[in-house]
């Protein structure tokens, strides 16, 4: 039940915040505070308590929903669901405080958008029914689109369609081939149903799977994004408030990498195989070509958003990879560039509020008047270049390690784009804190939201570097099981559906058990 | 007559009679409101009526009609988008019009024509029925006299369902010759004998297509749509866009299932291009247009495109998944030209899409009535439209067009843009000028509002749990 919880105390808690935001205008932002801070709570305490197992499912919830077409409202969560999970409810937080300020009109509708926002994505980490899944991942673009669509700068229409049509019309492919998966697998066993686990391990011929898998793949890759479908992203990322950046660098690129592990390689191994190549080679491609773009931007938040699509490349190379090791890295990756690259956001927003441009020329020598934003800017970059202590070493590291092995050449060049990423954080520093003096007005330095923002930040980044062991381990059943579906090892492949109905089946909580028909 | 066909017709004839009745209410200088009211009261019993004769379903009434589940869904959904319409008219009319009393006795005969397709099992019965619902058409299209847009409207629609209707009847004329008989289950069993479809007879099907297609405004007979709809009064073009075009596609349902289209490459053929095209030619139409009318006119074309892919395959889930395409269309439109309704002042519809400029700002209420209603039209899930997507998108790749599938996949996402245009206006910054507050007829204003607070909870309530209406739907079966 915790799982449906924390969905209806995000939609629930941006109804409110809608209703009474016609009254008042400080409480949306309260109440969206107090909901995100309930959900985060709950999910560390539930994290807590399942640490010391190792189950492969953790909890899991299932009622019918429209059972005509098999369809349930099925949510349960394993390790990787937690983690996200939980950095959905954390960086949320920060998204509240981040704009605590600086939205001052329609706060009500605007915290309902964020919260609707982040109930999608959290329903999109849980869902264990197609459908359903579907159904989560499309009720976020809408409520994106409004965040961009009005409380963005100049550009932001143009941004707003183009973030919803890219990602729709990669999502409405998607859901042609979970039709299609659908009736494949009602076709051959004769029940219709839109389970993840009842679908896993279905047999589809192998062109079919295919044009399945294509389907699935294109949604998650203009997600993530890979090129070429990353163009909706820097503008996107530009023109969103600073709660809508960092909700999308944070959160919404984690979408694709969770559905490409969660839903494609599973449900189509085969196929997965056979779009490896390609798929590191377009990963990697980012990885270089996002570093060069983002070396030539002057606009700061553009710079930050190309910087994404560099280390989602790295996402991409180590997921098709397929090693243990590198998925591991994947898991990092997701968390740490979400803290480090949403807190550049962050530090874009700051100066966006204080000099109102977002223009690198137009910043210079701004260490003397911020010290404190300087040295958080330091550590944010720092980890952007995957300076060892912080948590995007760890990350890249392991990817590249997994890579090693699996395909040498991708490798050698993804280890190349290390340097490119070198370069341009430090541009970032050399041109906004160090270099001469620009304009004479006097900038206050950080305040007290701002502060503890960005040093709440700064601990996870630097407990991730040090001691990432609670992720990896946490992650580790997942990403086991996705190393044995590849692993060459064809009873795992054909036994996959099993040894997840096994594993739930042993389950401590028996009230929410997964009961395998 | 026996007295259960007498039993069976009660909605037909509860229709015809209210006609008469308000007639009558005419005729003694009664006044707006009172008729208004009345027939409000009189669609509502005709609407009961759908429901209580349920129970002898299927019911044959022999050569001309046939009531079944789907003949009696399409009947009640048809007369419970002319309630709407009816509820919205009073406004809009009262201020526009001197005496806008006749307009309801039109609006019932219009009803009828359209609930008599709906039943047809024979060509005699759907000419009947469709030239009943045509020239209360006409007179309905032109009935704000004052404004050049209304007569242009009217007299187009005029010259062009006459000219359709004659391909009609020619259709089914050499229809006739080949097969012998005109009713449509008989034509199902003269063809089946015949291996290869016959030269004469596709021909007749083709021109009927020709009187259909105008009907329902599908590709190559959209170009009255957006003239129309832009020169109608809004409630009229609320009621062209789903009431008339209920009954339409019930009957060619009907009739293609009773000839079992779907044997024949040539035929499926036929409808698949018209199909195609209808979509990618309504949503791309719609792209340039200022007019929020125009533009619904054209994305009326685009989804009777959609609502061609669940029909092509005529499967298990084909008669659900149009059924609850209908359902979701027509509440999402009714709602949609609701607003326009609302928005209307005496001088002209709240046609321009200038006029949304930030509604949401001013009217929030109507702004996400509308708001919901475009995204249902676009399909997004939590909505109708999504559902109706859905199921229509599974009964086509359940028969295995994929082709189509993909088409309306794109097609859609098109569409999008517009939609999210309404939208993006209602929600811009930039402070409009004064809207000038229906001030005349606060107690309508406010049910009328309510109505359509009522409808967008519906597609809510349509798109997040469909489960009820999917098990109605489910128990359908067309005799």
């Amino acid at each position: 039940m915790i799982l449906v919880w924390l969905i209806l105390i995000l939609m629930g808690g941006g109804l409110l915040a809608f209703m009474l935001g016609q009254w008042n205008k400080s409480l949306p932002r309260w109440i969206a505070l107090f909901t995100l801070f309930a959900g985060f709570l709950g999910l560390l305490s539930l994290w807590i308590e399942q640490y010391r197992f190792t189950n492969t499912w953790l909890v899991n919830y299932k009622t019918e929903w429209i059972p005509s077409f098999g369809i349930t409202f099925h949510l349960a969560i394993d390790g990787l669901s937690l983690i996200l999970l939980t950095l959905t409810f954390f960086i949320g937080i920060l998204s509240i405080l981040s704009s605590w300020s600086d939205i001052r009109d329609r706060v009500g509708f605007y915290h309902f958008n964020l919260l609707w926002i982040l109930a999608g994505i959290s329903g999109v980490f849980m869902a264990m029914d197609l459908f359903l899944f579907y159904f989560f991942w499309e009720v976020m673009l809408i409520p994106m689109y409004f965040l961009i669509g009005i409380w963005g700068s100049e550009n932001r229409v143009y941004a707003a369609y183009k973030f919803f049509i890219f990602t729709q019309a990669s999502g409405l492919l998607m859901l042609l081939a979970i039709l299609g998966l659908y009736f494949i697998h009602g076709n051959n066993t004769g029940t219709f149903t839109y389970n993840y686990f009842e679908l896993l391990g279905t047999v589809i011929p192998e062109g079919t799977a295919n044009w399945l898998i294509a389907g699935f793949l294109i949604a998650f890759i203009v997600k993530l994004p890979l090129i070429p479908f990353h163009s909706w992203l820097p503008d996107a990322h530009s023109e969103a408030p600073t709660a809508g950046s960092l909700i999308l660098a944070a959160l919404l690129l984690k979408t694709g990498a969770y559905g490409i592990m969660r839903f494609a390689l599973p449900l189509f191994p085969q196929a997965a195989i056979n779009f490896a190549p390609w798929l590191m080679l377009l990963g990697v491609l980012g990885i270089i070509y996002g570093a060069i773009l983002a070396y030539a931007q002057t606009d700061l938040k553009r710079l930050v958003a190309y910087t994404s699509v560099s280390h989602m490349g790295f996402v991409v190379v180590g997921i098709f990879a397929f090693s243990e090791l590198a998925l591991q890295g994947v898991v990092m990756q997701l968390i740490t560039h979400a803290i480090s690259t949403g807190a550049l956001f962050v530090i874009a927003g700051i100066l966006k509020e204080r000099l109102h441009t977002r223009d690198i020329s137009a910043m210079g020598g701004f260490w003397q008047q911020m010290p404190k934003l300087g040295v958080l800017s330091m550590v944010f970059t720092m980890a952007s270049l995957g300076l060892p202590g912080l948590g995007n070493f760890i990350a890249e590291l392991l990817i590249l390690l997994g890579a090693f092995r699996s395909n040498l050449w991708i490798t050698i060049f993804a280890t190349a784009g290390l340097v490119f990423s070198a370069i341009y954080s430090l541009r970032i520093m050399q041109k906004v804190f160090f270099g001469p003096k620009a304009g004479s007005a006097p900038i206050s330095d950080l305040n007290w939201r701002e502060l503890s923002i960005l040093t709440s930040l700064t601990i996870v980044i630097i407990w991730l570097g040090v001691y990432p062991q609670p992720v990896i381990h946490t992650a580790k059943p997942m990403v086991k099981y996705i190393e044995n579906i590849f692993s060459g090892d064809a009873s795992a492949v054909k036994n996959n559906k099993l040894l997840y109905q096994m594993k739930t089946a042993e389950q401590p909580n028996k009230k929410e058990t997964y009961v395998s028909k | 007559m026996s007295a259960s066909d007498f039993y069976a017709l009660s909605p037909l004839l509860l229709l015809a009679g209210s006609s008469v009745l308000i007639m009558l209410l005419i005729a003694v200088r009664l006044s707006h409101r009172i008729i208004q009211i009345s027939s409000l009261l009189l669609f509502a019993i005709s609407l009961y009526s759908t429901v209580f004769t349920a129970d002898i379903l299927p019911y044959r009434i022999p050569p001309l009609l046939i009531f079944d589940g789907f003949s009696s869904f399409i009947t009640a959904l048809i007369i419970f988008s002319s309630l709407v319409v009816n509820i919205l008219s009073y406004v809009y009319f009262d201020e526009k019009e001197e005496s806008p009393k006749e307009y309801y006795v039109l609006l019932f005969l219009c009803t009828l024509g359209s609930c008599v397709l709906a039943i047809s099992n024979h060509f005699v019965s759907l000419f009947l029925g469709l030239e009943i619902l045509t020239v209360g058409l006409y007179a309905l299209i032109a009935y704000l006299r004052g404004r050049n847009h209304s007569i242009e409207a009217g007299v187009k629609y005029l010259v062009l369902a006459a000219f359709s209707s004659a391909f009609l009847l020619f259709g089914m004329a050499l229809i006739y010759l080949e097969t012998g008989t005109m009713n449509f289950s008989e034509i199902g069993e003269r063809l089946r004998t015949v291996d290869n479809i016959p030269v004469i007879f596709i021909t007749g099907l083709g021109m009927m297509l020709v009187g259909v297609g105008f009907k329902l405004a599908i590709f190559p007979f959209h170009m009255w749509t957006a003239d129309i709809y832009q020169g109608s009064p809004a409630p009229v073009t609320a009621f062209i866009a789903t009431a008339s075009k209920g009954g339409m596609f019930a009957v060619l349902f009907r009739f293609f299932a009773s000839i079992q289209g779907f044997n024949f490459p040539e035929i499926i053929t036929i409808l698949s291009v018209v199909a195609i095209a209808s979509m990618l030619v309504g949503n791309l139409l719609a792209l340039r247009q200022n007019n929020v009318k125009r533009i619904l006119a054209y994305s009326s074309i685009a989804h009777f495109g959609y609502l061609f892919v669940a029909f092509i395959p005529r499967n298990a889930i084909s008669l659900e998944a149009i059924s609850f395409y209908l359902l979701s269309y027509f509440i999402t439109t009714l709602t949609a030209f609701g607003i326009v309704t609302l928005l209307s002042v005496r001088e002209t519809d709240a046609e321009d899409i200038g006029r949304y400029k930030a509604l949401f700002w001013q009217h929030p209420i109507l702004a996400c009535v509308l708001t919901a209603s475009m995204l249902s039209l676009a399909g997004i899930p939590l909505t109708a439209g999504f559902i109706g997507k859905f199921y229509v998108l599974a009964a086509g790749l359940q028969g295995g067009f994929w082709l189509l599938a993909i088409i309306l996949v794109l097609s859609s996402v098109i569409g999008l843009y517009y939609y999210l245009r309404i939208i993006t206006i209602m929600f811009s910054k930039e402070e409009h000028a004064e809207i000038i507050e229906k001030k005349a007829h606060p107690g309508f204003y406010v049910a009328s509002s309510a109505a359509l607070v009522i409808l967008t909870f519906v597609i809510l309530l349509l798109g997040i749990y469909p489960d009820a209406v999917i098990k109605l739907l489910g128990g359908f079966s067309m005799s």
